[in-house]
């Protein structure tokens, strides 16, 4: 089993004195068994998190990871890293609240340094018709438990000096909500950290390992067919966001979710200049730097189904300008690269984790462009709902049947339309 | 003399420019890496992360080393290649990444600690909680980032344009320029892009362009673009260029852009975008005086400078003879050339005379101080011999830029013999040439050596990513070459690996024990070379990124300098304040006129639709819950729509105009996604009908007249009578054909009058004129706002959230039951009708209610709903609101509470019945 | 971006048209509601060829079928909406 050095920084000592040659491999490279009690398909952050706490909390030590690149290949490596629970609607903000907690001991439970930085972020408002949505929401939080505060104009321009507060900017500044706790991490220590984590309590994590087939007999999965051979499982959980279509019409069942690009881009490194998230109530764009201090930059989907992980341009273009006219100083800071996820676009913006009509096979997915930010409460309550066949009271709203019910959540209020959001 | 400089001397270095503050000159067409070499600076930068002194490596965009700051104030360019910016005269640079000097640099103890900071370091210590992280954080932001934070807003504006063309060539080299003389032959439109300032690529290395090249391209029609970059190659031959129209920190002349993005639709493209050199590893292969053998001789042979006048070449390929000889002939003296090869080449033997050769040779490592570099030890078959050296020349064999084929989408193919990959198949019609595509020399041994100092080699440079960093990610189990590069930060720096990903790929496959194409390459991204996000956003950024849309009565309401509200696109009046008043104080007053008087209000920004013909209300009952086939003519009603799920998604009024004509209006935030939805539903939904739909928001503009003596101010005006409640006619007011709705939004008698946007002025005045006769005043959002909270009436956007049903609202029973409409099927899921879903109320209290506010039943109870709206009673005291509470309708009469934290405020509230005032509708039914 | 061959205005950018839903999802009001919302909410999401429902929102304003490649972009044919053959 790998991960078995414990990090420190006195073990980081030692290894400087040594060469660095004395660590363990993070984690195992198995040939996958005959049959495991679980597999989870997907080696994303919440597929690692999901096998992680099958292992820890459940006690279920043969387990299998199926991922059919690199872990974290898919939409933990290609996002914007932001880590939040500031919604509205109380389905969504106490299940992200849940994962936020998590996220404040990932590093220490992982014994990896997955750099959760609460540096707060921040909504901004721009009329009086913004802020009262912005108290609304802020209110909705607080009486929830979780924080957000408002922050007035001066308040705001001394938070983040570099914003654009003239009065006649074409969206004049009014002021903000921000969510202190909420901040940044890095997504590939998230992965890696899971992994290794995962992969010392035994977890079999097999890259490379397509699945191509679910096995099912008397509406029953007792297994996959992959392009490493077929393999046996008690139950199977999908976690495969931005490819959860494909998996789930291998069980001939059509899904609420249509895959669509999000883009993001990040600039050349400076020195530090933004030192919080900022998002705004009336444009699109959301901005960080990362601690390698490049600007972080994410805008509109493109809002056409596409699998390419290749975007088009207007959304990028339309960012760039959005975040000049927010921070002017950004002007000449120079775009280093762009990257597209295929998202998980849900019929009502939100998850599904969710037992699906066929036994011992469910779906974690529909993530839409927020699921970083739930990776250890998704992982969490998807690895109770596989273990026990019952869903986590958190997850409970989240199942597949709601959109035959009529009790969707829908944050943003558009409609049944990932072409809406 | 030692280190690089002018080729008999600076003569003729006419332009001005400062490096850290000294003053130095350059000639016209140098890169500001050739003028430093000029004048003798060889050191010019810091790295990332152990701060190690660097020079100029290059002599193109690859450049990873020679970082610098240009520019000052709102024209900063942190993070400039030295190699890609022209110097013009008065062009200010700053070394970067360095405190207090580039010659002193604090950070460089780094360098001391290096065994401590491998790849990846950070993921194994800095536990505790988050604040813990975050104290260790700080400093590790602050030491890294390269260039300054930009402070100041950019003076310069942007351009964006368009372009067509049959054919684009990317790279103008020998290969590209032939190219396109032969294709112009054909007449087909060509585009020609060229990232440098002239054209020549590879050419400008050895002397052999001709400045009459960009002439012959534009005689033969070919439409040239210099200095402009192929940053993307998107779908369907979508090609954006970067075209710099100033250098950077440059002022550009008065209303001129600084920067143009172009989007190109080309039918076909070729890539002729040439090779990249690849550098060696070896210890202390990043010391300044390392450079790579073709810049060498494009300093030489087109800057005149010899970058160092004692020279060892290290090579694995013929291209470095010829760096050799030129050397040689601009005065240099080459000490030794180290061929890796065992056995050379024709051309090497034939150089055996002129030079010193070694077979079977290999740099080992550098020494150096921080300022130049001294000797170079290489292992010579067995021996281990040191050189004496300024300028340590490397070839390590050419790597094709497949960057913009593999962005189109295109597979990329191993070729052994090179050591590189090639551009494959492409789905798109994107075809490379030249070196591009691979017609490179050879080289003979692979690029998978042993290495002895594996921890000072130095593979990505900009990184600092040593050999040995791989070797530690590969131990760890980091085997996939994305692990591989997001765990060391491999090719993530500004030069995105142009130089290193061959390199770093060639020591993975060693740890690996497996071919190189086994190993895989990362995804090629846009863009090409790092763009400007001013570029990127063109002319849209700034006070543009949004439209602004203004009344059609946008000067009438000038006059009375309202305060403006932003609503969408539109900025529409909030008040009128008149001397002294604040805003809260002008609405009162303006609502109170409404109240006792009358005033006019522009509605012009609702949504308008003539829905016309014989299947007009058919039509209409599709897209409509509520009844309409009845209603007759000269009558309106309200109506609402419905969403497919079956939440309301606008609402409005049906009026019809003739037997066959309607005007339909719904909310102004919803006007454009109405157009959508009702092309949507006359074209997808119901094609068959006889039915047209024009909108007309904009063309007609919108007065509301209300008030108890609303009735007598029109008649005066129209000379007739005003319709009834719900009725309409059409009249003369001002002279100007205007078409009277009486409906009430405000809870007063009033009429909404319209006319065409141009004619609508002075009816405003007319209108105006007779309520300001009359005690009363133009009203903005803010007054009407109250009005129309103390009659119930529901906004989109707050009460109806997109979350709710029309019977949350009480209006279940205006839907058809024989449904039939958009969203009839989606109102029968369980969910839509179950106990417990909230649903409209009034609530009321003494003192003001928080808008927005969580309505519980006591502290830390869960939240039972929330206050939509609020206001001011208009008349008399106290304050009312509109709220969604979970089975509001059943709980008229309790108590609860209005709790907002984020504002410090909770107010009692008493739930009432959502209307406030008058309501049987007296004060305007007939 | 793609380039849409419009069959009333030619081939012009991607940036001109809107996606509406696929074509198998449009919903009628004749419909049942089982049928209804199944339409409404599932989708079979192909990597592969499916049939979208489009719109040339900044050009003809007309309702166009596209056979498209949800994985290369590339598209097979654009036809304008047509109820006698598409619904």
């Amino acid at each position: 089993m790998g991960g078995v050095t414990h990090y420190s920084a006195l073990a980081l000592i030692k290894a400087g004195f040594t060469g660095q040659k004395k660590w363990d491999r993070a984690w195992r490279d198995p040939e996958p068994k005959i049959h495991y009690d679980m597999i989870v398909i997907g080696g994303g952050g919440h597929g690692l998190a999901t096998a992680y706490y099958l292992a820890k909390t459940h006690g279920l030590r043969n387990v299998a990871v199926l991922e059919k690149g690199w872990i974290g290949g898919g939409n933990t490596g290609r996002n914007t890293t932001i880590v939040r629970s500031n919604y509205r609607q109380p389905e969504l903000h106490n299940l992200f609240e849940f994962g936020l907690k998590m996220w404040e001991t990932m590093s220490d439970d992982l014994n990896y340094n997955v750099m959760f930085s609460p540096r707060g972020a921040l909504v901004l408002g721009h009329s009086d018709g913004d802020m009262v949505r912005l108290a609304q929401r802020g209110d909705a939080l607080r009486c929830a438990g979780i924080d957000a505060e408002l922050m007035t104009r001066d308040e705001v321009a001394k938070f983040v000096p570099n914003l654009d507060m003239s009065r006649s900017a074409r969206f004049p500044i009014e002021g903000g909500m921000i969510q202190r706790r909420a901040g940044t991490a890095r997504h590939d220590a998230v992965v890696w950290g899971y992994a290794r984590a995962a992969d010392a309590l035994g977890v079999d994590i097999i890259q490379n390992c397509e699945v191509t087939g679910l096995a099912i007999s008397g509406g029953r999965v007792t297994g996959v067919e992959t392009s490493r051979g077929s393999i046996g499982a008690g139950r199977v959980g999908i976690c495969v966001a931005g490819n959860s279509g494909p998996l789930a019409a291998m069980a001939g069942i059509k899904l609420p979710i249509e895959a669509q690009t999000l883009q993001a881009f990040v600039t050349e490194a400076v020195k530090p200049m933004i030192d919080t998230v900022i998002q705004s109530q009336s444009v699109h764009c959301y901005i960080s730097q990362s601690d390698k201090g490049g600007i972080v930059l994410g805008g509109d989907p493109d809002r056409f189904p596409s699998y390419a992980q290749r975007g088009f341009t207007p959304p990028v273009e339309r960012a760039a300008a959005e975040a000049i006219a927010l921070i002017p100083a950004l002007s000449r800071l120079r775009m280093v690269r762009c990257w597209a996820g295929v998202t998980d676009m849900s019929f009502d913006g939100s998850p599904i984790i969710s037992a699906l009509p066929v036994d011992g096979l469910y779906l974690n997915g529909g993530w839409c462009y927020g699921g970083f930010k739930a990776t250890p409460a998704s992982g969490f309550t998807y690895a109770q709902l596989l273990a026990t066949g019952e869903p986590h009271p958190l997850a409970a709203p989240f199942g597949f049947e709601r959109f035959a019910t009529g009790a969707t959540i829908d944050e943003a209020g558009v409609g049944a339309g990932p072409q809406l959001r | 003399m030692s280190g690089p400089a002018r080729i008999g001397g600076n003569g003729g270095a006419s332009l001005r420019f400062t490096f850290d503050g000294v003053e130095y000159r350059a000639r016209p067409g140098d890169t500001l890496a050739a003028a430093l070499l000029a004048n003798g600076i060889g050191r010019v930068a810091r790295s990332f992360k152990y701060h190690r002194p660097r020079g100029i490596m290059a002599a193109g965009v690859e450049e990873p080393n020679a970082l610098v700051t240009v520019g000052t104030g709102g024209r900063t360019e942190p993070n400039t290649r030295a190699t890609d910016v022209f110097v013009y005269d008065g062009l200010i640079a700053h070394s970067q990444n360095r405190w207090p000097s580039l010659a002193f640099d604090v950070g460089a103890i780094n360098g001391l600690l290096a065994p401590f900071l491998a790849a990846g370091f950070y993921y194994k210590t800095f536990f505790g909680p988050p604040k813990r992280w975050m104290f260790y954080e700080k400093f590790i932001r602050k030491a890294a980032g390269l260039g300054p934070a930009p402070t100041a807003a950019d003076p310069d504006h942007y351009e964006h344009r368009s372009a067509f063309c049959d054919l684009l060539i990317v790279g103008a080299g020998p290969t590209g320029i032939a190219a396109a003389l032969a294709a112009a032959q054909s007449g087909e439109r060509i585009i020609l892009v060229e990232q440098d300032r002239v054209v020549g690529g590879s050419a400008l290395a050895d002397g052999a362009s001709s400045p009459d090249d960009a002439e012959e391209l534009r005689k033969a029609g070919v439409r040239l673009l210099t200095r402009t970059t192929a940053s993307g190659l998107w779908d369907d031959g979508f090609v954006t260029l970067a075209e710099r129209l100033t250098e950077p920190g440059q002022s550009p002349p008065p209303g001129h852009p600084a920067q143009r993005l172009w989007h190109v639709r080309a039918e076909r493209i070729l890539l002729a975008t040439g090779a990249f050199e690849r550098p060696l590893t070896f210890a202390g292969n990043d010391r300044p005086g390392v450079m790579l053998s073709q810049a060498v001789r494009t300093y030489i042979h087109r800057f005149g400078v010899l970058p160092g006048s004692c020279v060892v070449i290290a090579t694995n390929n013929d291209d470095a003879y010829a760096t050799a000889d030129a050397i040689a002939e601009a005065g240099g003296k080459v000490a030794a050339i180290l061929d890796e090869r065992a056995e050379l080449s024709a051309i090497a033997r034939a150089a055996k005379a002129r030079f010193q050769i070694h077979t079977n040779a290999l740099p080992l490592s550098t020494k150096g101080d921080a300022h130049h570099l001294k000797s170079i030890e290489a292992d010579i078959w067995t021996e281990r011999i040191t050189f004496d050296a300024d300028l340590l020349v490397v070839s390590g064999g050419f790597t094709p830029a497949v960057h913009l084929h593999s962005q189109a989408g295109g597979a990329l193919d191993w070729r052994a013999d090179l050591q590189a990959f090639v551009p494959g198949a492409s789905h798109q019609a994107v075809t490379s040439i030249g070196s591009a595509a691979g017609e490179i020399e050879p080289i003979a041994p692979p690029l998978t050596g042993p290495l002895a100092h594996p921890k000072s080699s130095f593979i990505d440079f900009q990184n600092d990513v040593t050999a040995a960093d791989i070797d530690l990610a590969w131990r760890e189990g980091y085997r996939s070459v994305e692990h591989v590069k997001r765990y060391t930060t491999l090719g993530m720096a500004t030069d995105q690996g142009k130089t290193s990903n061959m390199a770093a790929l060639a020591r993975l496959a060693g740890a690996a024990g497996v071919d190189i194409p086994q190993v895989g390459l990362t995804r090629f991204r846009a863009p090409f070379t790092p763009l400007t996000l001013a570029a990127m956003a063109g002319p849209d950024a700034g006070g543009h990124v949004a439209p602004s849309r203004r009344l059609a009565l946008h000067d009438r309401h000038m006059k009375l300098d309202p305060l403006w509200l932003p609503l969408g696109y539109w900025h529409r009046p909030r008040a009128y304040p008149l001397a002294g008043e604040n805003l809260v104080q002008a609405a009162r007053r303006e609502a109170h006129a409404v109240r006792t008087a009358a005033g006019i209000v522009d509605v012009s920004t609702l949504a308008k639709f003539i829905v016309a013909g014989p299947d007009a209300a058919a039509f209409l009952e599709l897209v409509c819950a509520t009844g309409i086939a009845k209603l007759a003519v000269g009558r309106g009603r309200y109506t609402i729509m419905l969403r497919e799920d079956g939440m309301v998604m606008d609402d409005g009024t049906v009026w019809r105009l003739a037997e066959t004509r309607y005007l339909v209006t719904s909310s102004t935030g919803g006007a454009d996604g109405m157009e959508a939805h009702l092309s949507y539903a006359r074209h997808v939904l119901a094609p068959t009908l006889h039915v047209s739909i024009i909108p007309q928001q904009e063309q007609l503009a919108g007065i509301a007249l209300a008030g108890p003596f609303a009735t007598e101010i029109l008649a005066e005006l129209i000379g007739a009578a005003p319709p009834a409640h719900m009725g309409l006619i059409n009249a003369t007011l001002a002279s100007v054909p205007v078409l009277i709705l009486a409906a009430s939004y405000s809870g007063e008698r009033s009429f909404e009058v319209y006319a065409p946007g141009f004619e609508a002025g002075p009816v405003w005045d007319a209108l105006e004129a007779a309520v300001r006769a009359r005690g009363g005043y133009a009203y903005g959002l803010e007054a009407l706002d109250s009005l129309r909270i103390e009659k119930g009436h529901v906004v989109i956007g707050a009460e109806a959230d997109g979350r709710t049903t029309a019977d949350d609202f009480g209006m279940g029973r205006m839907q058809r039951k024989a449904g039939g409409f958009i969203g009839a099927q989606a109102l029968l899921r369980p969910a839509l009708s179950a106990p417990g879903r909230m649903q409209l109320v009034g609530v009321e209290a003494a003192e003001p209610i928080p808008e927005g506010a969580m309505l519980i039943a006591r502290d830390g109870a869960p939240v039972e709903g929330h206050v939509t709206s609020a206001t001011a009673r208009v008349l008399g005291d106290g304050s009312v609101a509109l709220a969604l509470l979970v089975n509001g309708r059943e709980r008229i009469g309790e108590t609860i509470l209005a709790s907002s934290p984020t504002r410090g405020r909770q107010v009692r509230v008493t739930i009432t019945d959502p209307v406030f005032y008058d309501p049987d509708g007296a004060r305007y039914r007939d | 971006m793609m380039r849409i061959d419009c069959p009333h205005c030619g081939q012009r950018a991607q940036a001109e048209f809107t996606y509406e839903r696929t074509l198998d999802s449009v919903v009628t009001v004749e419909m049942v509601a089982d049928e209804a919302m199944r339409r409404l909410y599932e989708r079979a999401n192909p990597r592969g060829l499916d049939d979208e429902l489009w719109r040339h929102s900044f050009g003809c304003r007309q309702w166009l079928v596209l056979r498209r490649h949800r994985t290369t972009h590339a598209i097979e044919a654009v036809v304008s909406f047509d109820p006698t053959v598409h619904v």
